[in-house]
């Protein structure tokens, strides 16, 4: 049953071409892939000349999320998982992306908009065991 | 251009992509956990908002990258600031990329957070994302050492 209640089609469309046009500019401009998984592990990594690129584009991010929060006035999300939960799930999230080389971002829209095979196989996984887990867990 | 020096252009474009992702991430209400679970509970009262999301962010990357992106691939030419496209060679879809894939899902669905949220999230300085982020380290961490 679709949940009318909650569906929000225009901020999904206005917000999912922003993240995509985003992603179009790093790479035809950087030559860079937007994924965040990837992007954050460098942050582990020594700084190099090669790797300056993730700080800034965290930054960016950082930089992005505060102007968000004051424009539109959002709050804090809910996150009624409980610490064990985040515990698990962040590890989880950080080894299953290092594994799996990508996440919602590099794979799921980078790696599909190149028409990868390697990362709609990786998408439909995730977005499989994601629905399972939140089945068995909620 | 021609009087900004090409690596300030570039710096400048990669601040502004992130900027532009996080908004988009703010938007698109998918720094909701709440909001992904609703997408993921498809058994439930389900909210398909962040397919809509997906097929917003695949639609122009995929039609910018066939119009703008590949033609300059074919040509050997370089991205506008920088010397090369970096792009991914793997191909196989092997073990890792399954099993991380499955270890991902799991941990997206028990939390609702995947990486570029998490990150936008971290400005609200609520303890619990910053511990979620901390352990998404963690665990990018021990993947790697456990890799080599």
């Amino acid at each position: 049953m679709i949940d009318y209640a909650q569906f929000t089609p225009l901020s999904a469309l206005l917000g999912g071409s922003l993240i995509g046009l985003a992603s179009l500019l790093l790479l035809l401009v950087n030559g860079r892939i937007s994924g965040i998984s990837g992007i954050t592990g460098q942050l582990m990594n020594k700084p190099n000349s090669s790797n300056y690129w993730s700080w800034v584009f965290i930054a960016g991010m950082l930089v992005g999320a505060v102007l968000g929060v004051s424009a539109n006035n959002l709050t804090t999300p809910d996150i009624d998982s409980s610490w064990l939960a985040i515990i698990v799930a962040g590890l989880l999230v950080g080894a299953g992306t290092k594994i799996g080389s990508g996440c919602t971002s590099g794979h799921g829209i980078c790696g599909i908009g190149r028409l990868s095979t390697r990362s709609i196989i990786a998408t439909i996984t995730f977005l499989v065991s994601g629905i399972i887990s939140l089945y068995i867990t909620k | 251009m021609t009087f900004i020096p090409k690596t300030v252009f570039f710096y400048i474009t990669v601040f502004f992509s992130g900027a532009l992702f996080a908004i988009g991430l703010q938007v698109s209400s998918m720094v909701e956990p709440s909001k992904v679970k609703g997408f993921l509970d498809i058994s439930g009262a389900w909210d398909p908002s962040l397919a809509l999301v997906l097929f917003a962010a695949l639609s122009v990357f995929s039609i910018g990258f066939a119009l703008l992106i590949k033609p300059r691939i074919a040509q050997n030419k370089s991205p506008i600031a920088s010397d090369r496209f970096h792009l991914p060679t793997a191909k196989a879809i092997d073990k890792p990329l399954m099993l991380g894939a499955v270890m991902f899902g799991t941990g997206w669905g028990i939390a609702g957070l995947c990486p570029g949220p998490t990150i936008v999230n971290l400005v609200h300085l609520d303890a619990k994302i910053v511990v979620f982020f901390i352990m998404m380290l963690l665990g990018m961490k021990i993947a790697r050492t456990l890799k080599t």
